[in-house]
């Protein structure tokens, strides 16, 4: 039978404020434990939460960026629930009137744009932490993260593949990073995602019992886990055994997925409006404020930059994709005007070197200026594009320009005609057997004077006045 | 006349001229304490050391001229709002050692306002009650018979007062809790419009009805008292910015002409029959004073009590969950895991009221019953609200008894709930409208028992409810008679 | 009407413990307040708004500025089992 597979996603993003969503603490991640913890935070009796107003203003830039529709009024509830990590015994959260809705972005799906719809965008709050004993039965709590502001995204059931989900993820990924409302780090958990994935017959309308992936910390583990959890869910209909509704952890380590049996408990979170927030009121003119405060996002900035660079669309892609990187490579463009190099040297040796060393373009020690001049001084000759190559990577070790490099090992192209019409007599005349045949018609070997030339350079002589010269003096 | 007697403007008189000492006040509040606080058990916790260091420090700025509105006056605080560095347990066991880092905002602001304070007034666990008989410190007994409760959850503010065993006290009102007490104990209790006065410190039992008001021994002093608790305060999201009037300005101000709505479903059969008759004179006293009586009608009254008891409990069952065991207040010491150890803390920590309580709630909110009890009563309570709406349309102030029946027995309905319950029949409403109700001493059962009358008023017209009350507190001649303990 | 399972239920949802002798008397006490309750079924509130809120403010927010938090000695000073830097809890099982 050939089965198809329905994914829906919940991603949950932390919002890059200063204090918490209700409460006047610092969101900073680390720290010591609780220490960013207040009345308000920590549950105490009698406080009360106040909305941070960015939060709001947060999570209206993703909605119109993700072509939602920001509600004109929406309010918070209560989720009721007991457990260490959440202080009040209920996460404030939104339930039947949330931010915004009815959504989209676009994939790339095998060369066509395939629209991924998204439900809704709502404000809630984090919860805290929990460490467990490895030696006693007890576990810690640290309510540092209690009360961060969390948007969630919640997608429709719209992709068919676990590659369609990685990019969606990505694509919501590179908004989120574009619009700096979130740091975007998977590791530390300030962009998290959870899958509902379900098969169903090819052509059978209603969808598959569903399971709920969680615990994938990485993208590649999002498209590993769906790709295990379709097997798995394929292998069990096969053998006629009926998928169960329930959450499943995603084990990195054996690449499997294990039901997580201890939660199974029916929930029942007795959702209902909180007495203690009150409504938000969105009107045109805010959004509009929100609206012209939006940055350029990866879309936009790809087509840009194929139809103002010239560049092709796959490199605009692989440009844009972080926008520290985007703005690396203007910057480079601004200050030398060659963007197809700049492109070259970007995406060749520059990413390269940074991925090698799993580093950050933010701390790439080549700066766009010391790029952007090597590349100038290619394009007036002063170095050849072979040379270029070992500068580059001296700049990126030692962080120096290119300038400073090329003295410090003069590395100076020759460009001085008189001179290499010397080197090159030196080369014909030492060589008379090739030089014969040369003029006997054996062009091939053209390839090997410029090699001797280049060698009795040390690689510094301008290639092409060697090429013009040597045209020259071989037809004699 | 003794010192712990008098008014709050009776002793600021007294301190301006120089007759008095805020340390011989609060000396002659604790000698009263001494003598009678073992028979009414109005507080939890005393707070002597701090109040006479309080009131050295009122004594200096006196010295100095310096006189606040409260300056040296002893109050009482109900044991809900949280006091820092002091224990606030709210009447449970679950908070027996709880102690706030914060103070309550109204706890700031009567400090600010020079205020001394007395001790922490005992309550219904978590105001869930209308008797103060299930607070986990004990019950509190009415001073004006030792065998019968103060009304609740308010009893010990009330009592506290009533018994010059402060000035005046500070209570809080989700369903009646200020006016109830204040009516069985004869003394002056006002539930402020919601949003009038800071909720931040004040431990929450249904958020969308608390709210917190004074205790008094009369109208003026309410008025001194409102000057100083009511006002918008940025750490709650449901305060409102709006203007607070001078509240004073209203004490001794004529209400010719005024309308006064009597809903009829206030006046019905069941009342007793000595509540009535007071209540009829008071009505008598307000005709007098130039008011015109107008027959109004709030029709969905008959479902005030429902709507209450399921909006109350649900939010109180939410509100309950942090007490877990984790973060203050008691742990159990015997779980075997940590699903024992959250539910035998909470059956351990929680009285009998409380539970049945959070029971409801949760069962209300419960999936599959949302919309049958929590939606519809929301809907309904939008009912109530309108009828007040309207009834504004056609009168100045609404009167109403403030209890159906005067102070009942300790015990007599401890295993009826719903018996209990009834007891707020007149003062819920006000609560769910949102709306600002006064109760003020009307007289007294052939007994001896206290009988409130209560005045309602449009949201944030607390400025009226002073002035009715205060015309007919100087018209109505009530015998002045003070406990006999 | 409420059953005694569904007392149980509910218990277990708000993490109390009712022992046998309590459930009948809490199973006929709630079983009272909800058929008085039930007193809200004779009105028609098709189309009513529900009111959650007693005074319609709206849009009550705080800037974005950090302010003292109380500290991690402080954050535990209530705790029934604060050890070092942590509250410490049975372990939770996940």
């Amino acid at each position: 039978m050939e089965f198809e597979t329905v994914i829906g996603l919940e991603v949950h993003a932390q919002l890059l404020t200063d204090t918490k969503i209700f409460c006047n603490c610092s969101t900073k991640f680390g720290g010591t434990p609780n220490s960013h913890a207040c009345p308000v935070c920590l549950g105490m009796p009698g406080v009360l939460p106040v909305l941070n107003k960015k939060v709001v203003e947060y999570g209206m830039k993703m909605s119109l960026a993700t072509n939602c529709t920001i509600n004109k009024s929406c309010s918070f509830a209560r989720k009721n629930y007991f457990y260490p990590d959440l202080p009040k015994g209920y996460q404030i959260s939104q339930y039947a009137y949330p931010l915004s809705e009815h959504g989209y972005v676009f994939l790339e799906v095998d060369g066509a744009q395939k629209k991924i719809g998204i439900t809704r965008i709502h404000m809630e709050e984090d919860a805290g932490k929990l460490l467990h004993d490895e030696h006693n039965p007890v576990s810690y709590v640290d309510l540092n993260r209690a009360g961060v502001p969390l948007i969630e995204i919640v997608s429709e059931p719209d992709m068919r593949t676990p590659t369609e989900a990685a990019d969606y993820l990505k694509r919501l990924h590179e908004i989120l990073v574009y619009l700096e409302i979130c740091d975007g780090n998977m590791e530390e958990g300030s962009f998290r995602c959870d899958a509902n994935v379900s098969i169903r017959p090819k052509g059978q309308e209603e969808f598959g019992t569903r399971a709920e992936l969680k615990n994938m910390n990485s993208f590649r583990n999002v498209q590993r886990a769906l790709e295990y959890e379709v097997k798995r869910q394929q292998y069990i209909v096969e053998n006629g055994g009926k998928i169960v509704q329930e959450t499943r952890l995603w084990d990195d380590a054996q690449g499997v997925t294990n039901s997580m049996r201890s939660k199974e408990e029916a929930h029942d979170y007795r959702y209902f409006p909180d007495p203690d927030l009150v409504p938000i009121i969105v009107d045109d003119a805010w959004i509009e404020v929100m609206r012209k405060e939006l940055p350029e996002l990866p879309m936009a900035k790809r087509e840009r930059f194929v139809k103002d660079y010239q560049i092709p669309a796959y490199d605009a892609g692989v440009l844009t994709a972080d926008k520290a990187l985007s703005n690396y490579y203007e910057e480079v463009v601004r200050l030398c005007a060659s963007p197809k190099a700049a492109s070259n040297w970007v995406m060749g040796d520059v990413l390269r070197f940074l991925n090698e060393e799993r580093r950050d373009i933010r701390n790439c020690p080549v700066t766009a200026a010391s790029l952007a001049e090597m590349i100038r001084l290619i394009e007036d000759g002063t170095i050849s594009g072979k040379m270029a190559k070992d500068i580059v990577e001296e700049m990126y070790k030692t962080g120096s320009a290119p300038k400073t490099i090329i003295a410090e090992k003069g590395m100076v192209q020759i460009t001085d005609e008189g001179a290499l019409l010397k080197t090159i007599s030196a080369i014909i005349d030492a060589n008379p057997n090739q030089l014969q045949d040369y003029r006997g018609g054996k062009d091939k070997l053209f390839g090997f004077f410029v090699g001797q030339v280049m060698k009795a350079t040390q690689g510094k002589a301008n290639p092409q006045i060697v090429n013009e010269l040597l045209k020259k003096m071989l037809a004699g | 006349m003794e010192l712990n007697q008098l008014t709050i403007h009776e002793l600021q008189e007294k301190i301006k001229n120089g007759q008095t000492s805020a340390t011989q006040i609060v000396e002659s509040v604790f000698s009263r304490i001494g003598v009678v606080e073992e028979r009414v058990h109005s507080y939890i916790r005393l707070m002597k050391d701090q109040a006479l260091s309080a009131a050295k420090k009122a004594d200096e700025d006196i010295k100095i001229g310096a006189i606040k509105p409260l300056t040296g006056i002893p109050l009482a605080l109900k044991d809900i709002v949280c006091t820092k560095g002091i224990p606030t347990t709210c009447g449970s066991h679950i908070l027996h050692n709880f102690v706030p880092p914060y103070d309550a905002t109204v706890v700031e602001k009567l400090r600010d306002a020079g205020a001394v304070f007395v001790g922490k007034a005992n309550m219904d666990e978590f105001a869930m009650g209308s008797s103060t008989e299930t607070s986990w410190f004990g019950v509190t007994r009415n001073p004006w018979d030792l065998e019968r409760i103060p009304g609740g959850s308010s009893g010990g503010s009330a009592t506290a007062v009533a018994a010059d065993e402060c000035i005046a006290s500070i209570g809080s009102d989700t369903g009646g809790s200020i006016r109830q007490p204040a009516a069985l104990c004869g003394v002056v209790g006002l539930k402020p419009t919601y949003g009038r006065v800071s909720r931040f410190g004040l431990i929450a039992f249904a958020s969308s009805l608390d709210q917190i008001g004074p205790f008094t021994k009369d109208v003026e002093d309410c008025a001194i008292m409102m000057n100083v608790l009511a006002g918008y305060d940025p750490r709650e999201s449901t305060s409102v910015q709006a203007e607070v009037p001078d509240y004073r300005q209203f004490v001794g101000k004529d209400i010719t002409g005024w309308k006064i709505g009597i809903p009829k479903e206030y006046f019905i059969e069941g009342i007793d029959p000595e509540v009535a008759a007071s209540v009829k004179k008071a009505i008598a006293v307000i005709e007098k004073c130039g008011g015109q009586c107008v027959d109004i009608s709030l029709p969905h009254t008959e479902y005030c009590l429902a709507v209450y008891y399921i909006i109350a409990p649900a939010e109180a069952s939410s509100n309950l969950a942090r007490y877990d065991g984790v973060k203050y207040g008691l742990r159990t010491s015997e779980a075997r895991d940590l699903l024992d150890m959250y539910k035998k803390t909470r059956t351990q920590g929680f009285g009998n009221e409380v539970k049945r309580r959070i029971m409801i709630g949760t069962y209300a909110l419960s999936s599959g019953y949302y919309d049958a009890y929590y939606k519809k009563a929301s809907q309904v309570r939008a009912l109530i609200k309108q009828d007040f709406a309207e009834a504004f349309k056609k009168c100045d102030v609404i009167l109403t008894p403030t209890t159906p029946t005067p102070a009942f027995k300790i015990g007599e309905k401890m295993d009826n709930p719903l018996q209990m319950y009834l007891s707020d029949l007149f003062t819920i409403s006000s609560n769910l409208a949102g709306i600002p109700g006064i109760s003020v001493p009307c007289g007294f059962t052939a007994a001896g028992l206290p009988v409130g009358v209560q005045f309602l008023a449009g949201h944030f017209e607390e400025g009226k409810l002073i002035q009715i009350a205060s015309a007919y507190e100087k018209n109505a001649n009530l015998a002045k008679r003070r406990p006999q303990l | 009407m409420i059953s005694k399972q569904e007392v149980e239920y509910v218990a277990h949802l708000a993490r109390l413990e009712i022992d046998d002798a309590q459930k009948d008397k809490f199973t006929s006490q709630l079983n009272d307040i909800l058929l008085y309750i039930d007193k809200l079924n004779e009105l028609d509130t098709t189309g009513v708004e529900p009111m959650s809120h007693a005074i319609a403010v709206t849009n009550a927010f705080r800037e974005d500025r950090i302010m003292d938090s109380l500290g991690t000695e402080k954050s535990l000073a209530n705790a029934p089992d604060g050890r070092g830097e942590f509250f410490r809890v049975p372990k939770v099982i996940e």
